[in-house]
C-alpha cells in the first residue's frame, strides 16, 4: 500500500517522464528526416547536378541546371512582387492603424490568410491568371509564391514596426519630420533587420512549395527562362522523379531535396542570427 | 491670429519684476487644460515663460510638467485621446489653434527628451537628417553646419573620427549630446529639454548642464526636472507645479530661498507626502 | 506621469491626428500619396481572400450547379462517366486529420511542458530551434521520405497492428488491410509529425506567459510540476491551447504534398485505416493536369472552394481563440 504522497509522486514522475519523451519523439523525427536528405541526397550532388538539365525518361545521367534556376527564377518573381506589397501593407497596419478597427480586422484577415492551405492560393493563382491567359506560365507561379509569402512579410513588418520606441518617433515628429519621412528613414531604419529577417523567412517558406505550382508554373523539361511559358522548377521536379519508377530520377529526386533543404536551412540560419545581432545592438 | 494682443515687455505677473532689464515673454501660455481621455491632468495653467532665459519646470511625479511641456510643440497631438484646451502663445500666434503646418511650429521649438533617442543611422546623419528637412546645403556646407552643431555640444573632439558610426554606439551622455546637438541643428527658438538627464551619470549631467547654460544666449529654453538641485543650477526662472496646477513661478533664487506658497516651501525642504 | 508615460510607450503613434494641420502642398500630398498607397496595399492583401472565395466560387460554379447538393454527399468520383462526388475526399481528409490531431496533440503538450516547465535553460532554446524546424521543412520533403523511407519502415509494424488491434471487436474493422505502409494511418501519422512544431509553439509561448506568482502559489502549497502543469498552466491557457491545436488543424486539412505521396490516392472509401484513400487537396494534386474538360475541371475547383471554406472556418476559430492570447501578451508588455 503506497500513501497518497507517494502517488502523486509517482504520477508526477511518469508524466514528467512522458514529455520528455514526447521531446525525444518530436526530435527524433527532425534528425531521422535530415538524415536520410543528407544521406541519400548528398552522395548525389556533383558538378553535373548544377551544369545539366533534367534527362528524359530511360536515359542515365543529367542533372537539374533548369530546374535551379527556374527555381531562382520563381522566388526573384515572389520577392519582387511580395516583399513591397507586404511591407507597405505592415506599415500601413503598424504606423496608421495601430489601434483602429479596420486595422485589427485587416491584421485578423492576414493571419488567416497566413495559414492557408497553399493549394488553394495556387487555385486562386489558376483562376485568375491560368484559365483567362489559356495557359500555364512561370510568371503566374511567381504570383502565387508572391501571395504566400505577402502575409509572413506582413506580420513581421507590422510586429518590428510596433516594437520600434514611441519616443524615436516622436523625437523626429519633435523636428517636424513630415510623417512619410518619418517612417521610411527612421522607423524602416531602425527595424531593418526584423523586416530582413520575415523575409528571408518567407523565402524560406515558399522555397519548398509545391502544391501553388501544380497549377500555375507546372513543369517543364527544357532549359526555358521565358516568363510566359510553363518553367522547371525544384519542387515540381522533385515531386514528379520521387514518384518515379527510374533510379536515376529518384537519385536526383534526393540530391534536389537536399540542396532545397540545405537552401532553407541556411535562409532559418541567416534569420537567427540577423535577430540575435539586431537585439544585441 | 492678429487678434492676439502682443505682451507688454514684462515678467508673469506671480513674479513682481526684480531683474534689472525688461524681458520679453517667449512663451505665454494663457488657461491651458489638458486631459488624457477623460483624466484632466493640467488645470487652469497660465505661464509666461521669459526669451533668452533658462525656466525649469519642478514638481513630485505625475503633476503634469512633462503634460505640459509637450503641449509646446503639440507633440500629444499624435495620440488621438489626448487633448489641450487653452493658448499657448508663441510670437503673437496661438500654436494650439494655429492652421499652419505643425511640422514648421514644431521647427521653431526643438525638443530633448528623457531617453537618448538617436536615429538609426551614422552621428553625421543624425544631424544633418534635420538640417535636410528644412535646408538645402551644399556637401561643404553641411559639413561645416554638422560640425559648428557638434562643436557647440561639445561633442566634436570625441565623434571627429567616427562620424560614419551609428549613433547608438555613442555612450549615454554622448547620446544625449548628440540629441541636444540635433535639435538645435535646426536653428529652434525654443528648447524643450524633457528631464534629459535622468538617464545619465553624473559626469555626463555636468556636461549637457554646461550646455544649457551656452544654450540660452541663443535660445529660450524650457526645462523640467525633478532634481531640484538641477534646477537650482541651471535655471533663472522655476515654476513649481503640483497636481496640474502651477503652483508658483518666480526668480529661481526667490523660489529656492523664500517661496511665498506652503505647498512649494514643503517640496523644497523635502517635506512633501 | 510615470504610468501615463508607460503608456504612451507602448502605444503606437496613431499618425492620423496630424490630419488636421495644413501646410505646404508639397509635403502634405507626399503624406497622404504614402499613407494612402500603403493603405490600398493592405486593403488588397485582406480583401484577396474574399477574391479567392468568389474566383473558385466561379470556376467551380458549373460542377456546382450541375450536380447540386449531391455533390456534397456523392461518393462517386468517376471521370469516364463524368459523375463526380466529394464525399469520400472529404471523408478523407477529416480522417487523415483527425488521426494527426490524435498524435500531434499530446505529443505537443509533452514538449511546451519540457520547454517551458522542465529543461534546463541552454537546452531551451536548441530544442525549441528544432521543434521550429520540423515547421521549415517543406512538405514535398515529408511526402518524399514519407513514401521511400518511412512507408516501408511502418509497413512492418503492420502485421502486428493487423494481428493484434485488428482482432479486436468493432475497432478491428479500422486496422485491417494489407501491409503496404502507405494509407490513412500513414498519412495521418505524417500530418501529425507536421503539425506538432505549429501546436508545440503556441503552447510553449502561452504556458511561458503564464503568470509566474500563479504558478508559485501552487508550487506553494505543495503541488508537483505534473499538477501544476495540469491543474493550473492548462486550464489557465485552455482556450489559447485549443486555438493552437485549430491552427494545427487548419495546417492538417489543407496540407498536399505529404500527403498526396503517402496516402494512397484510391477514390473510394473504405472502413479500414490501413487502406489507401484519398484527401481533397490530394485528389487536385494528382488529377488536375490530367482533367481535360470541363466539368472535370470545375468539379475539381470546386472541391478547392470546400477546402477553402472549411479550412477558413477552422481558422477563424483558432484566430478568434487565439485573440485572448494576443490581450494576455499585451498586458504583460
Amino acid at each position: 500500500m503506497i500513501s497518497r504522497y507517494q502517488r502523486r509522486k509517482l504520477v508526477n514522475l511518469f508524466n514528467l517522464g512522458v514529455a520528455v519523451l514526447a521531446t525525444i519523439f518530436g526530435v527524433f523525427w527532425l534528425i531521422w528526416i535530415l538524415w536520410t536528405t543528407l544521406r541519400y541526397g548528398a552522395s548525389s550532388v556533383n558538378w553535373a547536378l548544377f551544369t545539366q538539365d533534367t534527362p528524359a525518361p530511360g536515359s542515365s545521367g543529367g542533372g537539374l541546371r533548369n530546374a535551379f534556376v527556374g527555381s531562382l527564377i520563381l522566388l526573384g518573381m515572389a520577392v519582387a512582387i511580395g516583399a513591397p506589397v507586404g511591407v507597405l501593407a505592415g506599415t500601413w497596419l503598424a504606423e496608421f492603424a495601430a489601434r483602429r478597427k479596420l486595422g485589427a480586422m485587416v491584421r485578423f484577415l492576414n493571419d488567416i490568410l497566413l495559414s492557408a492551405p497553399s493549394i488553394v492560393i495556387g487555385l486562386f493563382a489558376y483562376a485568375i491568371i491560368v484559365d483567362p491567359s489559356g495557359h500555364f506560365s512561370a510568371y503566374s507561379g511567381g504570383v502565387a509564391l508572391a501571395l504566400i509569402l505577402i502575409p509572413v512579410v506582413v506580420r513581421t513588418t507590422d510586429e518590428m514596426l510596433r516594437l520600434v520606441p514611441g519616443s524615436l518617433r516622436e523625437a523626429a515628429i519633435a523636428l517636424g519630420t513630415p510623417y512619410w519621412k518619418l517612417v521610411t528613414r527612421i522607423t524602416w531604419r531602425a527595424s531593418a533587420s526584423g523586416i530582413l529577417t520575415g523575409v528571408l523567412l518567407g523565402i524560406a517558406r515558399i522555397s519548398g512549395e509545391t502544391a501553388p505550382l501544380l497549377f500555375t508554373a507546372l513543369n517543364n523539361q527544357f532549359w526555358s527562362t521565358s516568363l510566359d511559358h510553363p518553367i522547371a522548377n525544384l519542387p515540381m521536379v522533385i515531386f514528379q522523379f520521387a514518384m518515379s519508377p527510374y533510379t536515376n530520377w529518384q537519385q536526383l529526386a534526393w540530391a534536389g531535396a537536399f540542396v532545397a533543404v540545405a537552401f532553407i536551412l541556411l535562409l532559418s540560419l541567416v534569420a537567427r542570427l540577423i535577430v540575435r545581432r539586431g537585439r544585441g545592438a | 491670429m492678429s487678434a492676439i494682443p502682443q505682451n507688454p515687455p514684462a515678467a508673469s505677473a506671480s513674479a513682481p519684476a526684480s531683474s534689472v532689464t525688461t524681458v520679453n515673454t517667449k512663451l505665454d501660455v494663457r488657461a491651458l487644460d489638458f486631459f488624457y481621455g477623460q483624466f484632466q491632468a493640467i488645470r487652469n495653467v497660465s505661464i509666461r515663460i521669459p526669451e533668452h532665459q533658462v525656466t525649469a519646470f519642478i514638481g513630485p511625479s505625475g503633476c503634469g510638467k512633462s503634460t505640459l511641456l509637450r503641449t509646446f510643440n503639440r507633440m500629444f497631438e499624435i495620440y488621438p485621446e489626448q487633448r489641450a484646451r487653452g493658448q499657448v502663445i508663441v510670437d503673437g500666434e496661438d500654436i494650439l489653434s494655429s492652421r499652419k503646418d505643425v511640422a514648421l511650429i514644431r521647427a521653431k521649438i526643438g525638443m530633448v527628451f528623457q531617453k537618448p533617442t538617436p536615429f538609426p543611422m551614422s552621428i553625421f546623419e543624425n544631424i544633418a537628417f534635420g538640417i535636410r528637412l528644412y535646408e538645402k546645403l551644399s556637401k561643404a556646407e553641411m559639413q561645416a553646419r554638422v560640425e559648428g552643431c557638434l562643436r557647440q555640444a561639445a561633442l566634436w573632439d570625441e565623434v571627429k573620427d567616427k562620424l560614419q558610426q551609428t549613433g547608438t554606439s555613442l555612450s549615454g551622455g554622448q547620446q544625449q549630446r548628440l540629441c541636444i546637438a540635433r535639435a538645435v541643428a535646426i536653428k529652434p527658438e525654443i528648447v524643450l529639454l524633457d528631464e534629459p538627464c535622468s538617464a545619465l551619470d553624473p559626469i555626463s549631467t555636468a556636461k549637457v548642464e554646461e550646455m544649457i547654460e551656452e544654450l540660452k544666449t541663443d535660445y529660450t529654453v524650457v526645462i523640467v526636472t525633478h532634481n531640484m538641485q538641477q534646477a537650482a543650477r541651471v535655471s533663472d526662472k522655476t515654476a513649481f507645479m503640483y497636481m496640474g496646477e502651477l503652483i508658483e513661478f518666480g526668480d529661481t533664487e526667490k523660489i529656492f530661498t523664500k517661496p511665498e506658497k506652503k505647498q512649494t516651501e514643503d517640496y523644497i525642504t523635502g517635506r512633501f507626502g | 506621469m510615470k504610468a501615463s508615460e508607460a503608456a504612451r510607450d507602448a502605444q503606437p503613434i496613431a499618425a492620423t491626428a496630424d490630419k488636421n494641420s495644413a501646410g505646404p502642398r508639397a509635403r502634405i500630398s507626399a503624406d497622404f500619396l504614402f499613407r494612402n498607397l500603403s493603405a490600398a496595399v493592405a486593403m488588397l492583401v485582406a480583401i484577396s481572400l474574399l477574391g479567392i472565395l468568389i474566383a473558385l466560387w466561379r470556376e467551380g460554379w458549373e460542377a456546382l450547379h450541375h450536380f447540386g447538393w449531391r455533390f456534397l454527399v456523392s461518393t462517386s468520383w468517376n471521370p469516364v462517366s463524368e459523375h463526380f462526388g466529394a464525399l469520400v475526399f472529404i471523408v478523407g481528409t477529416l480522417i487523415s486529420s483527425a488521426i494527426a490531431l490524435v498524435i500531434a496533440v499530446p505529443v505537443s503538450f509533452g514538449i511546451a511542458l519540457f520547454i517551458s516547465e522542465m529543461a534546463p535553460r541552454w537546452l531551451r532554446n536548441p530544442v525549441s530551434a528544432a521543434i521550429e524546424l520540423l515547421a521549415a521543412i517543406p512538405s514535398i520533403i515529408y511526402g518524399m521520405w514519407g513514401l521511400l523511407v518511412f512507408a516501408p519502415w511502418f509497413s512492418n509494424f503492420e502485421p502486428w497492428i493487423n494481428d493484434h488491434l485488428g482482432a479486436l471487436p468493432g475497432i478491428g474493422l479500422l486496422f485491417q488491410g494489407p501491409p503496404m505502409g502507405i494509407g490513412m494511418l500513414s498519412a495521418g501519422i505524417v500530418l501529425g509529425i507536421m503539425i506538432i512544431p505549429f501546436i508545440a509553439a503556441i503552447m510553449r509561448d502561452v504556458f511561458l506567459i503564464t503568470p509566474a506568482p500563479l504558478k508559485e502559489s501552487a508550487y506553494a502549497m505543495g503541488a508537483t510540476k505534473w499538477e501544476v502543469a495540469r491543474k493550473v498552466i492548462l486550464p489557465y491557457t485552455r482556450t489559447a491551447v485549443t486555438g493552437g491545436i485549430f491552427l494545427g488543424l487548419g495546417r492538417a486539412l489543407g496540407e498536399t504534398m505529404a500527403v498526396t505521396f503517402i496516402i494512397g490516392n484510391a477514390n473510394n472509401l473504405s472502413a479500414s485505416l490501413l487502406m489507401p484513400g484519398s484527401s481533397i487537396a490530394s485528389v487536385i494534386a494528382n488529377e488536375f493536369t490530367e482533367a481535360t474538360t470541363h466539368l472535370y475541371k470545375s468539379a475539381l475547383l470546386a472541391l478547392g472552394l470546400i477546402l477553402f471554406v472549411i479550412t477558413f472556418i477552422v481558422l477563424v476559430l483558432a484566430k478568434l481563440l487565439l485573440l485572448r492570447l494576443d490581450r494576455m501578451e499585451g498586458r504583460k508588455a
